[in-house]
This record gives structure tokens, C-alpha cells and sequence, in this order.
């Protein structure tokens, strides 16, 4: 395995207020990695350093051996469009649009031609359980239908990195492990990274192994041999 | 698991043999630990002489697995009253981990590593348990999720333990 993305000694700050203290991450090519830590940890912002939403103060983030960290914003807004995938705790559907519209979204934003990003959407509508549910608006959908369809939004593009921050939190326990175990069950088949932000340690056994964010940097215990 | 009560429930759902008792039990509730036959006919023979159960049709022929085990009334209202009561809720307040981290204070060693190592250990545990509720049949998936449950409460008293080490000391050292 080799690494795909890696965060370097990186420090961040909201204003006066540290962040990332030197923190430092490593994750392998098809990895599921769980981040977890208290409120406040700075779990979240790693991912978002990470992921390129957010530039450190210092370090460096690394993907495919790119600087992440050095590129315009132009540039990281095509890298997040194009590479990585996105799952929130709210689902953050566009109201607006069916959810076959939601799932295409990433992929009309790549440019793919409406038809083709329409008929690729729909194959995940049954994969997910969610077949009928195409021409729903997110209004109409439960709760965990619509992280189901977030979900598809954010692996339809077959991403290479897979950023899932608490995407279970706002769900009831059987439809988080549900959801989690199609988001596992997605990415592992075509191979995605996945950096998982998580309280909870039920959600986090779900991957392959826990780092722990504490006071800003990460505590990555040495592996347990299976 | 009380062996005893469980194969009275068995044999409540319709009369068996012990070798059809010690299959059902392995099936559902051995989960890789199997009963021994010994052990299923030596409780049988017990819930028969306490008159929880009787023994119908001895078919010819030798072994003892011959024997139709029938619950009565009395092996009946005992599995009712087990089912009806509820598990003792312990509270574990003296568990060898608590005694570790208290221990660990006292003698001023690194506690909150030990509970970083004792962490990784149940998140490990939780991840094979995740993996056999992932892989296999819904009883797999609900006795997986017993066992979730318990590793998950054990990691909340880590979290507000380490959290709280610092006070902790004090207390424990003065």
C-alpha cells in the first residue's frame, strides 16, 4: 500500500484560537481510516486541511504526491470537484433538485453530459435501496434517505478520496450502521479512500483503524495485529 | 448463559433429543464454544430427577440419545420466570481497569497511556465484531451488537476517566 494522503506538522488557527497544533497523518491508498476525538479536538479541521477547504498556517498536506497546501484556490476547488467526495453530517442536498439530480451534481460540475450523469446516478439508487426515490426532492426523503443519496452524491464520481465527517451523527443507530455499512461496503469495491470524522466509537469500528486528535494533534496508536 | 434454563427453553418450543437439544444450542447460542454431549446429558439428567423434565418414548436400542426429553409444568413456569426477570444490572464498579487506572496514580505512572492502550484494544475488538455483523446471519449481527454495546460503553468510562485523570490523581494520591 502506499500513501495517498498525508498531512505534515500541520498548524492551524481560528484566529487567535489553535487548531492543529502539528498535526501529522499519513493514510494508505484504499484505507478507511476513522479520526476520532473530543469536541473541540480539531478533528474536523484536519479533514478540512486535508481535503483542501482549509490552507494550514504551516505543514504541509500532500496528495498523490501534490502540494496541496501551495495550490491557488482554483486549483483546490478542482482537486475537491474531481478527486475527493464529500459526506457531511446534514446531508446538505440542494433542495431544489430530485435526488437523481443531487447524486449527478458532482458529476455536471465535471462537465459529464446531463444523460450520462442522469444514467450513471441511477445505478446507485438501487445499490443504496433507494429505487423509486429518483424524482424525490430532499423534503420528501427520511433522514436516512437522504445520507443514502448524499452518500451516492459523494462515491458517484468514483473518487479517489472519500471525506465523510460525522455522516452518521444526525441519524438513529440502526440507520447510521446501515448507512455506514453501504458507505464501507461502496468504497471498499471501487477502491476509495475514506478519512472518517466520527465521535463515535461504534461508527469508527467500521474502519480499518482509529487515530485519535487530541489538543490539536493526532495520536495514531500503533497498529493491533489481526 | 445458563446452560440449564437455556436447553429448558429448547425443549418449551417442542420435545426433543439431546443430540437435536445440543445442535440447536450450538447453533444459536455455542458460537464457537459447543456444548459438550457430556455436558448437555448430564443437565438433562438433573432437569429430569428436579422434575423439569420427563422422558418419553425410549426408542429400542442403546445410547442415550434414544431419550425424547418433554418439559412440565414446573421446568414451563420456571423458564417464565427466568425470561420475566430481568439481568442484575451490574455495575462493575470494581473491574480490573478502573483498579489499573487508580493504581496507576497512585504510583505515578503514565495512566493516561495505559487507557490510550486500553482504547485501541476495544476499538480493535469492535472492528472484528463489526466485521462479523457485516458478514453474517442477523443472529450474528445482534449478539455482535451486544457485545458493541458493552465494548462501547467501557470507551465512554475511558473518555470521561482520561478526561479527568488530573482531578483523579489528587484524589487518589492524597
Amino acid at each position: 500500500m502506499s500513501v495517498v494522503i498525508e498531512a505534515r506538522d500541520v498548524e492551524f488557527s481560528f484566529g487567535q484560537t489553535p487548531a492543529l497544533r502539528g498535526a501529522s497523518l499519513a493514510v494508505d491508498a484504499g484505507e478507511i481510516v476513522a479520526v476520532m476525538g473530543p469536541s473541540g479536538s480539531g478533528k474536523s479541521t484536519l479533514l478540512h486541511c486535508l481535503a483542501g477547504i482549509l490552507v494550514p498556517d504551516s505543514g504541509e498536506i500532500l496528495f498523490d504526491g501534490a502540494k496541496v497546501h501551495a495550490m491557488a484556490e482554483t486549483e483546490r476547488s478542482s482537486l475537491r470537484r474531481d478527486r475527493f467526495g464529500f459526506v457531511f453530517q446534514f446531508g446538505q442536498l440542494v433542495p431544489e433538485l430530485t435526488a437523481a439530480e443531487n447524486v449527478a451534481l458532482p458529476m455536471l460540475l465535471s462537465g459529464v453530459r446531463r444523460t450520462e450523469a442522469l444514467r450513471r446516478a441511477y445505478t446507485w439508487f438501487e445499490r443504496l435501496g433507494l429505487d423509486g426515490m429518483q424524482q424525490r426532492r430532499s423534503g420528501e426523503l427520511s433522514g436516512g434517505q437522504a445520507q443514502r443519496v448524499a452518500l451516492a452524491r459523494g462515491l458517484v464520481a468514483e473518487p479517489q478520496v472519500l471525506f465523510a465527517d460525522e455522516p452518521t451523527g444526525a441519524l438513529d443507530s440502526l440507520t447510521g450502521e446501515q448507512v455506514m455499512d453501504l458507505l464501507v461496503g461502496a468504497a471498499r469495491e471501487q477502491g476509495t479512500t475514506v478519512i472518517l470524522v466520527t465521535h463515535e466509537a461504534r461508527i469508527a469500528a467500521y474502519a480499518d483503524r482509529e487515530v485519535m486528535v487530541r489538543d490539536g494533534r493526532v495520536n495514531a496508536p500503533d497498529r493491533i495485529a489481526s | 448463559m445458563s446452560v440449564p434454563l437455556t436447553l429448558l427453553g429448547l425443549l418449551e418450543r417442542e420435545p426433543s433429543h439431546g443430540y437435536d437439544l445440543k445442535r440447536d444450542y450450538d447453533a444459536f447460542f455455542g458460537r464457537g464454544k459447543p456444548l459438550p454431549f457430556g455436558q448437555v446429558y448430564s443437565t438433562l439428567s438433573r432437569l429430569a430427577r428436579d422434575g423439569k423434565v420427563v422422558i418419553s418414548d425410549v426408542a429400542p436400542g442403546s445410547g442415550p440419545d434414544r431419550k425424547r426429553y418433554i418439559i412440565t409444568d414446573v421446568g414451563a413456569t420456571e423458564v417464565e420466570q427466568w425470561l420475566t426477570q430481568p439481568v442484575d444490572p451490574e455495575p462493575h464498579l470494581q473491574t480490573v481497569l478502573f483498579a489499573k487506572v487508580v493504581l496507576a496514580l497512585m504510583l505515578d505512572r503514565p495512566a493516561a497511556e495505559y487507557l490510550d492502550t486500553q482504547r485501541s484494544a476495544h476499538l480493535h475488538r469492535m472492528r472484528e465484531l463489526t466485521e462479523i455483523k457485516r458478514a453474517g446471519s442477523l443472529v450474528d449481527a445482534l449478539l455482535a451488537d451486544h457485545g458493541l454495546y458493552h465494548l462501547e460503553a467501557d470507551l465512554r468510562w475511558i473518555e470521561m476517566t482520561g478526561a479527568r485523570l488530573d482531578a483523579l490523581r489528587k484524589e487518589v494520591r492524597r
